[in-house]
């Protein structure tokens, strides 16, 4: 070949495109590879889902038997810890004495004059007088809970549930001075000597970590109702509140329906027929 | 002189320095081999391949854990096909469903590797909890 400038540069142009492209198809081949058979993470295809769960709790057929075996179906479905169990002497021998005024709470029965203290009257209805109301979380759609929470162990899901990841709550308590329901229960000691029998299919909590409902989110991805509502008669009903021919927002469209501390603007999912 | 005091000074030093090699002499514990319980052992391969699962289980629990609370996703199809639960210890499916006894299986290396993870503070054990 001639030696001329021309063909000097052609060739030192030919090397340089050569020496850039070749990260370029190593890349794009590698994106290939991409493609081939990788583990994927899902959901179960019972799973039941919402676009915002909601709860309806028909307080006309709430009375004080009912009440006790939904809070006692929840308290076994999470392993919630009862203080006033008797441990095992056995397998906890330097058990230190119980304080009773000591409590985990996800659902429990309230009296009305506590668990609406803005709607409580002189000559309140009698028949609303000592009734056991059962309260819970509230899975709030504006949660104060989640916007106090340091360490986003508390957060919102995006179908609405107020979910708690133990792992990595510090046990600060911001959000039980957050949430203006009292839902959320801190574990200063142990709770498993207090646990009166197993649920093997959730786990415990240990000391330091807040707890509080999480609507069953575990049941609920298995495609089973929460524990309350299965042991509740009818009385509490679970739903998507944004479908409109869902079965809780017919009872919320056909009743009058209240919500707790509704001017706080927290907008509670859990409403009361009365 | 101080020839002697030097010497002296220098033995005491190097067996100070090697006291770690005398006290472990002979008294090396071989590393424990954990069991594999026979349901393991009939699936052949876990979730990844022998090695990864020995260097990389805590990763892939810390992902499934975040996927589980997250994104409540449960299901975990690895990339030849097989499906299992994200779980530690709930249902056939979970990792102590197939590892049955975690002290046969979690605690023979953990023990020995002198490692204390806090899982089961929380998470109770199948075989343990109704006892």
């Amino acid at each position: 070949m001639k030696k001329s400038r021309r063909n000097f540069l052609k060739a030192a142009g030919v090397t340089a495109l050569s020496i850039g492209a070749a990260p370029a198809i190593k890349a794009v081949s590698a994106a290939e590879s991409h493609t081939a058979p990788h583990a994927v993470e899902m959901k179960r295809k019972d799973a039941l889902k919402a676009k915002r769960w909601g709860m309806v709790i028909d307080a006309r057929k709430l009375n004080d038997e009912i009440a006790d075996k939904v809070v006692k179906a929840c308290r076994y479905a999470h392993n919630i810890p009862d203080f006033h169990h008797e441990p095992d002497k056995k397998k906890y021998p330097d058990l230190k004495p119980v304080k009773f005024n000591q409590e985990i709470k996800w659902i429990w029965e309230e009296e009305f004059e506590h668990a609406f203290p803005d709607k409580e009257t002189d000559f309140l209805a009698e028949k609303f007088r000592g009734l056991s109301f059962l309260v819970t979380c509230n899975h709030c759609k504006h949660p104060p809970c989640v916007q106090a929470c340091p360490t986003q162990a508390t957060f919102k899901r995006p179908d609405g549930i107020v979910m708690m990841d133990y792992h990595r709550c510090i046990g600060c308590r911001f959000c039980m001075a957050a949430c203006p329901f009292g839902s959320r229960s801190f574990n200063f000691r142990d709770p498993r000597p207090f646990i009166e029998k197993f649920n093997p299919d959730y786990p415990t909590r240990t000391r330091g970590v807040v707890e509080k409902c999480d609507f069953c989110a575990e049941r609920l991805a298995k495609g089973e109702l929460p524990a309350c509502v299965e042991a509740s008669e009818g009385v509490i009903t679970v739903g998507d509140l944004e479908n409109p021919d869902s079965e809780i927002r017919k009872l919320i469209d056909s009743n009058f329906t209240i919500k707790r501390k509704q001017e706080l603007g927290t907008d509670p999912s859990v409403y009361y027929i009365m | 002189m101080s020839k002697n005091a030097i010497l002296t000074g220098l033995v005491i030093f190097i067996l100070a320095v090697l006291l770690p090699f005398w006290v472990n002499l002979g008294g090396t514990a071989a590393a424990p081999k954990p069991e594999i319980s026979a349901r393991a052992k009939a699936a052949g391969r876990c979730i990844l391949d022998k090695y990864d699962m020995r260097a990389d289980h805590m990763q892939l629990l810390g992902k499934w854990r975040n996927s589980v609370v997250r994104h409540s996703n449960r299901l975990y199809k690895t990339a030849d096909g097989k499906v299992f639960t994200m779980s530690l210890s709930t249902g056939k499916n979970s990792c102590l469903g197939c590892h049955e006894g975690k002290e046969k299986f979690c605690d023979k290396c953990h023990n020995y590797a002198n490692v204390a993870p806090y899982c089961w503070e929380c998470h109770t054990t199948p075989k343990e909890i109704n006892q």
